[in-house]
């Protein structure tokens, strides 16, 4: 990009100083929210576990008692959720210490380009994640009456209100970080106005 | 060079549309009555929410793909293709995966809920909803790539164009 009578040519990426641009509080407010919602739903399901024992048979007066545990690994779907919301709560802590911390890093001009496209693929990710648990809690709680699936929500109704709670929080998280990743693609659009490849 | 540019967005645009196309036909009719002993199961997509999500995202995203791929060259509306590109990926990759999930369960059963898998009853069924399913995955990736390509032409977060 060397002009015709070989002065240094710069780039235009990122050409106003970061310190001086005025903290954007709302997004970073965004952030901590939807770190706290995806953190939590990450915990709330990785500790789903519920024991109960059944009488299966009686012989006799004594009953047979079978012991049956319902945990949040025997799934893959919320295994799936589980790992899909780790990654965005990880996610989200890392653009927030890089806010509090790190305004001056740069990343050769790249900064607010990677920061929307890592946003973008968190999101899709934990998008993927929610969708899977909602349909496997669905299957649990309603059952398949054509592939002979029971229901499993009137038996372990507590493992089934934990995992419903774990749900609405990601939900939560997940519309905050579509409004974040708006949010950090817009501020492209503005950046674009404002900076231009020096001739 | 620019000309040769277009055309291979549109192709891949083509692509993508005729993917999302493909799994929603390969999904509907896929239909198969089996009796065993004295019952009999009818297995089509409308038995789970979960395929019918599945049906219903896929074709919103065809006829949107359907429409993009008619915008002209330099129209003001490939702003909002960003931003319909990003709903419609995750709107994409969330019924995939709810579709991929209830797939699981059918195929290999869920011991711990007392679940039988059912494809082995319905194997015709599950494969075409298998070949549906990569289909769909196909379209989830090319869509991926196609909004990331859209937020380099659009909004350039490169600065790599002179004004």
């Amino acid at each position: 990009m060397a002009s015709a009578n070989g002065d240094k040519v710069e780039f235009g990426f990122n050409t106003v100083p970061m310190t001086k641009q005025k903290k954007d509080w709302i997004h970073l407010s965004l952030r901590v929210v939807a770190f706290l919602a995806t953190a939590s739903a990450t915990i709330v399901m990785a500790t789903n576990k519920q024991t109960k024992s059944f009488a299966v048979a009686t012989i006799g007066t004594t009953p047979i008692r079978a012991t049956l545990t319902a945990k949040f690994s025997h799934t893959p779907a919320f295994v799936f959720f589980v790992v899909a919301n780790g990654n965005a709560s990880l996610h989200n802590l890392v653009m927030i210490t890089m806010d509090i911390l790190g305004t001056k890093l740069d990343c050769k001009g790249l900064r607010l380009a990677l920061i929307a496209i890592l946003d973008l693929m968190v999101v899709t990710l934990a998008s993927a994640g929610d969708g899977a648990a909602t349909f496997m809690s669905e299957l649990g709680k309603n059952g398949n009456s054509h592939a002979r699936w029971n229901k499993i929500c009137d038996k372990f109704e507590p493992y089934c209100n934990r995992g419903g709670i774990a749900l609405i929080t990601s939900f939560i998280g997940n519309i905050l970080l579509l409004i974040i990743t708006v949010m950090s693609i817009i501020k492209l659009l503005k950046l674009n106005r404002i900076n231009h490849v020096a001739p | 060079m620019a000309k040769a540019r277009r055309i291979c967005h549109l192709l891949f645009r083509f692509l993508a549309f005729s993917a999302t196309l493909a799994s929603v036909i390969v999904m509907t009719t896929s239909h198969e009555r089996t009796s065993f002993l004295t019952l009999s199961i009818e297995a089509k997509y409308t038995i789970s929410p979960a395929f019918k999500y599945f049906v219903i995202a896929y074709s919103i995203v065809t006829v949107y793909g359907f429409l993009v791929l008619f915008l002209p060259r330099e129209s003001l509306l490939w702003r909002l293709v960003v931003a319909l590109d990003l709903v419609f990926t995750m709107l994409l990759i969330s019924s995939i995966s709810a579709a991929l999930a209830i797939a699981y369960v059918g195929k290999k059963g869920n011991n711990h809920a007392g679940w039988l898998p059912i494809c082995d009853q319905v194997s015709k069924f599950c494969d075409r909803v298998t070949g549906a399913l990569a289909a769909g995955f196909a379209a989830v990736i090319i869509y991926i790539v196609l909004l990331l390509h859209s937020i380099h032409t659009v909004l350039d977060p490169l600065l790599l164009r002179k004004p």
